[in-house]
């Protein structure tokens, strides 16, 4: 297990090393910042201060080394447009966007599950059949695009739901969440929805046809002519061996879900990191950017970690040995 | 006394409406309390399905078209889904083919077992593992507490087998359906398998319908053997008899192509082509196209079923044995 843990951080490691290299090359060739925020009465002279205080004077490679200098310190730099340590701007965004990815995971699940489980069941009614139809829609059709006609919609024809913005917000444990109050949910319920359709669509096909397959295994026959119940046999039985794909591809649909937010983040003017990102890469503001992205790359080694611990609790045949 | 497992006449098909395609045609079986049958035939001759047909349990697109499967006394194809699932596992119980697959894989031993005593009593899982310790004794697994905690991958193809057996006695059903238990096996174990299935079945008068395609296991075990071919059931008798003077051609011809009934050195006969597919079966006898003995009449018609002298049944024209007298039977 530590020998397994050891291996994933040190794959994390090389990620970010050519993953940092990529963006601080990549923001570098695009522009300088500077020529973005600095104001037009600024002189030759006060540029060139900036540049000075920023570093951005150095040559790149040197530029670059420093910053890999304070990474091992553990200090991802200042942004350059706010002035204050990136990784504190993450962490006052990310609760938002956790909420937001997590609110659509509910749905996924809590839609997602009893539909599959149904259209598994009765592959040929048509109820199924519409089920999925409307699952392959959801991964077909573009988020902005759904987002948008949501907002069409519900908020501006029928007035049912605010179009932007994040509700009132409670803190629990010092986190500031809004699904607790009431105006909080009613402004989660039409990003999370968008955000949910393609984890939605993603359980439905898995669980569908995960349930096909297992449906017609010995066990479950051998299950079924022992008497046991119907709801017992599908919900437990069949249901445990599934799980082991749906957690699989769930733990990192999520991760990009928390990652890529940003559309529908920008849709629905949701104050979460991934509209802090598209604003970050406006302003080409590097070290925010970076942040953010080894950011998401460690939340990424970490889900996959969780969803490997998860696979040797649902399945003993894997990873027994090692623990 | 009223056998405990009686099917007439039964028809299964794929599909339905005028696409349907026939895959049992009027099998008909009788079981006693307590007597072991043989179901004997090729891959595909509709062995096991009789055997799903009598559980309910028919791969899905497949269903029972005509005729009544009776248990003690009870017409199963009466029953509602719910009836269904109170016969099964308290009144017929069933054994499968690959121990590998029977069990489940994310489950453990107890959960599982515990689950069939749970779905037929109700009982709590503390109060159910006494009980469930003990049927696995009664299957020969040594230091059965621990084997209920372990997950089937812990445990070998036989000892596998062996708890899916504990798992079909637990509420002493009146008929065991085993369904090539001992095919994936090794040989030693088949034969420990064989031993206990029949074992148990004896000491608790539960009626066994065991069916393989091996002949060897057929002398080993049962009381009576039922040949099926293509769909019917083409000769039942006594398997002494069956076995020392089969009646049907095809019996003949599936015994004389075990290798060890044979002298060695000479060529192994075997039987020419293949069983006919379920959507070209030919109108008359299923066999006659590689049947020896065939007269012209075989094409014509499917055969009916006749009584032999010794009183076996069989569905041939041109049997190997003396018929019974007409109307004497």
């Amino acid at each position: 297990m530590v020998e397994f843990i050891l291996r994933r951080v040190l794959q994390a490691i090389l990620v970010l090393f050519v993953m940092t290299v990529l963006v601080f090359f990549g923001v570098h060739v695009i522009g300088n910042p500077i020529d973005l925020f600095v104001s037009s009465e600024c002189t030759k002279a006060c540029v060139d201060a900036i540049m000075a205080n920023l570093g951005l004077d150095r040559p790149v490679w040197e530029q670059y080394l420093i910053f890999l200098g304070n990474l091992m310190a553990g200090d991802l730099g200042n942004s350059f447009t706010f002035g204050v340590p990136a990784m504190s701007l993450i962490w006052e965004r990310f609760p938002a966007t956790l909420e937001l990815a997590t609110a659509a995971l509910v749905i996924a699940l809590v839609l997602g599950l009893p539909l599959s489980i149904h259209a598994g069941l009765y592959p040929d009614s048509p109820v199924s059949r519409a089920i999925m139809a409307l699952s392959m829609l959801g991964f077909s059709v573009p988020i902005f695009w759904i987002g948008i006609i949501l907002i069409l919609t519900f908020s501006v024809r029928l007035g049912w739901f605010p179009a932007i913005g994040r509700g009132e917000t409670v803190d629990v444990l010092g986190v500031p969440v809004s699904f607790l109050t009431l105006d909080g949910l009613h402004h989660l319920a039409l990003p999370a929805i968008t955000l949910s359709l393609i984890m939605l669509s993603t359980v439905i096909r898995l669980t569908r046809a995960g349930l096909r397959e297992v449906l017609t295994s010995d066990y479950i026959r051998f299950a079924r002519a022992n008497g046991v119940r119907e709801t017992r046999v599908i919900g437990w039985h069949a249901m445990k061996n599934i799980l082991i794909p749906i957690v699989t591809v769930l733990g990192m649909e999520f991760g990009s879900v928390i990652a890529f937010a940003v559309v529908t983040e920008s849709i629905f003017s949701w104050p979460g990191v991934g509209k802090m990102l598209i604003d970050a890469i406006s302003v080409l503001d590097r070290p925010l950017i970076l942040a953010y992205l080894i950011f998401v790359v460690t939340m990424f080694v970490v889900l996959n970690l969780i969803v490997d611990i998860l696979y040797s609790v649902l399945d003993p045949r894997v990873g027994r040995s090692a623990r | 006394m009223d056998p405990v497992l009686d099917i007439r006449g039964l028809t299964v098909a794929f599909g339905r409406g005028a696409t349907a395609v026939p895959a049992l045609f009027g099998v008909d079986l009788t079981v006693q309390r307590g007597e072991i049958v043989a179901l004997v035939g090729e891959s595909g001759s509709g062995k096991s399905l009789t055997g799903f047909a009598v559980t309910g349990l028919l791969p899905s697109g497949a269903q029972v078209t005509g005729g009544a499967v009776r248990l003690s006394g009870t017409d199963l194809r009466g029953l509602s889904p719910a009836a269904m699932r109170q016969a099964r596992g308290r009144r017929v119980a069933m054994v499968f083919q690959d121990p590998m697959m029977t069990l489940n894989p994310v489950l453990r031993v107890e959960t599982q077992m515990g689950d069939a005593l749970r779905a037929h009593q109700d009982i709590s899982r503390r109060a159910a593992r006494p009980r469930l310790v003990q049927a696995l004794a009664d299957v020969g697994i040594a230091d059965p507490a621990a084997r209920l905690r372990a997950w089937p991958h812990e445990l070998s193809g036989g000892m596998r087998q062996r708890v899916a057996i504990a798992t079909a006695l637990l509420h002493g059903p009146d008929v065991v359906i085993a369904d090539e238990p001992t095919t994936a096996l090794d040989v030693t174990i088949q034969g420990q398998i064989i031993a206990l299935a029949q074992g148990l079945c004896r000491d608790r008068g539960t009626a066994l319908v065991w069916i393989t395609h091996d002949l060897a296991v057929v002398a080993g075990i049962a009381d009576r053997v039922a040949v099926m071919y293509a769909g019917r059931i083409v000769e039942d008798g006594p398997v002494d008899a069956v076995l020392d003077a089969p009646a049907h051609p095809y019996t003949r011809a599936l015994i004389d192509s075990v290798p060890a009934s044979h002298a060695k050195g000479t060529r192994l006969p075997t039987i020419p082509g293949r069983m006919p597919g379920l959507s070209d079966m030919p109108p008359g006898c299923p066999f006659a196209p590689r049947c020896a003995h065939a007269a012209p009449a075989c094409t014509q018609a499917p055969p009916p079923v006749v009584q032999t002298a010794d009183g076996r049944a069989v569905r041939c024209l041109t049997p190997l044995v003396p018929v019974a007298e007409r109307g004497a039977a």
